[in-house]
């Protein structure tokens, strides 16, 4: 589904990442750990075309993201669920329609698909919030949304970048859990997190390959975690 | 800018013009600022509609008609101006020439010297009016052969005053057509800056959309929507006031001249209703512009 092939990545100064390969296959769960710093966030962007390699290739759904033009990298971005490190939302709209705004952009007539929405908001929680200002929603119900507006347009894949970064231990848990049902409905998953007792808590659940960056190179780590 | 494009425009997809948060001040400023530009617009296009009506005014009257006078003793005077019209019947380029009757001359000069004049004491010249064909005759020659046969002849053909008063009409004109593109150039150049802020001000917005999955047209529409709007309805405004401008100045008259011509004629009133029209279109054009320049800087 994604593949990075030797890839390399700096902002300007020194290389950040080096040589790093991987492959999500459909259905896979992986994690992406790593100290903070490490280039979790830059490596989740080279999967999804924010950032281009500045060496080796990168690769989604057997395109080169290189070769792709603006209007196919949108179109992209509707097959790959995004949740971004600090969520993201259109500040001025209420949370419904923030959730729902992947299929506003896409042409889809929003209203009609009204039940879906209704249904996700009931899944993730947020029923009650649905006419709040995400200004006004605490870190773990701003995750929560982030997570449905990602899986809204029902991509192959979704890319989570500390979904569980400012919330509780029971609200990771919750988080864990969509996206760990996510993963048993046939979405490839990839999770960049540092919570060491998270990724436990996924192993007792599904079968998880966790990748770690150390030293610039992406390594498969080993059952020692 | 396809035409589909304008039309889904116009139509409003009012769902993408919510994506961006509404901007209270700016919004009024280019509303003020296209109201501001269409006032001065319907002026300047009042002038060059009126400088032009008044150079084709002159220019045809010019070109139409000369006049030839006679300067001679009283004796002589019939037969000179016998002769004369005899050379301008035969003058190639001359439709027609006839000599003015004493009743109408008396009436070229009643304005100066009253009702109760007297012709015969006066040694007024006589007057023969020339009507030119098209093509028109060599007043060079003409004047040449007047010279030689009748003495006391003197071809005026109202080149020489009147063509500098055509020139001054017709550089007029220009002028007015060269500040009504000065002001659709700074109309555009005011819209960009404003788009240019907009976008700016708006780039988490941008970066939320393009992360969703929403294609640059999409995004730069909820941008152009707004501003040819606001440049619609501002233009539309100024246009309503500076007509009402033109309507209040004084009626053409001929005592007035020139400066009581500045309006508009007939169906030349139409012409300020395109002022709103276009300036929407130069809206459109500067800020597709704007959010394609900085749609393409972004990943
Ligand atoms: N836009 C950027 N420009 C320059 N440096 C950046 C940029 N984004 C991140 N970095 C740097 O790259 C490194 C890795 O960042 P990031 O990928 O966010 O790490 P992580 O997500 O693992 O904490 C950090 O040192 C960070 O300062
Ligand atoms: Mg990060």
């Amino acid at each position: 589904m994604i593949e990075l092939e030797n890839v390399g990545y700096s902002y300007g100064g020194g290389e950040l990442l080096s040589d790093v390969s991987v492959q999500l296959i459909p259905g896979s769960f992986h994690f992406l750990t790593g100290p903070s710093g490490s280039g979790k966030s830059t490596l989740l962007k080279l999967c999804y075309g924010a950032l281009t390699p500045t060496a080796g290739r990168a690769r989604a759904f057997e395109a080169d993201l290189r070769d792709l033009n603006r209007d196919q990298m949108a179109m992209l971005r509707r097959r790959i669920g995004v949740v971004h490190q600090d969520c993201r939302f259109l500040d001025h709209l209420p949370l419904a329609d923030n959730i729902a705004l992947p299929l506003t952009v896409s042409g889809h007539d929003a209203s009609q698909e009204g039940s879906d929405l209704k249904e996700l908001m009931q899944w993730v929680g947020l029923s009650e919030r649905a006419h709040a200002l995400p200004p006004e929603l605490s870190g773990g119900e701003r995750q929560r949304a982030a997570l449905a507006r990602a899986v809204i347009m029902s991509p192959d894949v979704i890319l989570a970048d500390e979904p569980t970064g400012n919330v509780d231990w029971e609200m990771s848990q919750r988080l864990l859990q969509l996206l760990v049902e996510l993963n048993r409905m046939g979405k490839t998953i990839l999770i960049a997190s540092h919570d060491l007792a998270l990724i436990r808590a996924a192993k007792s659940q599904v079968s998880v390959r966790v990748l770690r960056i150390s030293d610039r190179r992406l390594q498969l780590a080993g059952a020692d975690l | 800018m396809s035409r589909g494009s304008i039309r889904t425009l116009m139509l409003g997809d009012a769902q993408a013009a919510r994506v961006v948060p509404p901007s209270g001040f700016t919004a009024q400023l280019t509303l003020f600022v296209s109201g501001a530009m269409a006032f001065l617009a319907v002026f300047a296009l009042a002038l060059s509609l009126s400088a032009g009506r008044l150079a084709d005014r002159w220019a045809e009257e010019l070109a139409r008609s000369a006049t030839l006078r006679i300067n001679a003793p009283a004796d002589q005077r019939s037969a000179q101006t016998d002769a004369a019209l005899k050379i301008l019947t035969q003058t190639p380029g001359i439709a027609s020439a006839r000599a003015l009757t004493d009743e109408e001359q008396t009436a070229l000069l009643t304005p100066w010297f009253g009702a109760d004049l007297n012709l015969d004491d006066l040694p007024v010249p006589q007057l023969i009016e020339v009507i030119e064909a098209d093509p028109g005759y060599d007043a060079a020659g003409l004047r040449l052969r007047l010279a030689a046969e009748v003495p006391g002849a003197v071809l005026d053909d109202h080149t020489r005053w009147r063509r500098p008063l055509v020139d001054a009409a017709q550089s007029l004109r220009r002028l007015g057509w060269f500040a009504i593109a000065l002001i659709g150039g700074a109309t555009a150049a005011m819209i960009t800056l404003a788009a240019n802020a907009a976008l700016s001000a708006n780039a988490q917005v941008i970066e939320v959309l393009r992360l969703v999955g929403a294609r640059d047209r999409y995004i730069a529409q909820a941008f152009v929507r707004r501003f040819t709007l606001r440049a619609l309805v501002g233009a539309s405004v100024g246009v309503a006031f500076g007509l009402a401008g033109v309507m209040a100045l004084p009626e053409a008259s001929q005592e007035g001249g020139f400066l009581t011509g500045l309006g508009f004629q007939g169906l030349s009133w139409l012409f300020p209703l395109l002022i709103p029209l276009l300036g929407a279109m130069v809206a459109f054009a500067a800020t597709w512009s704007a959010a394609h320049r900085t749609l393409k800087e972004l990943t």
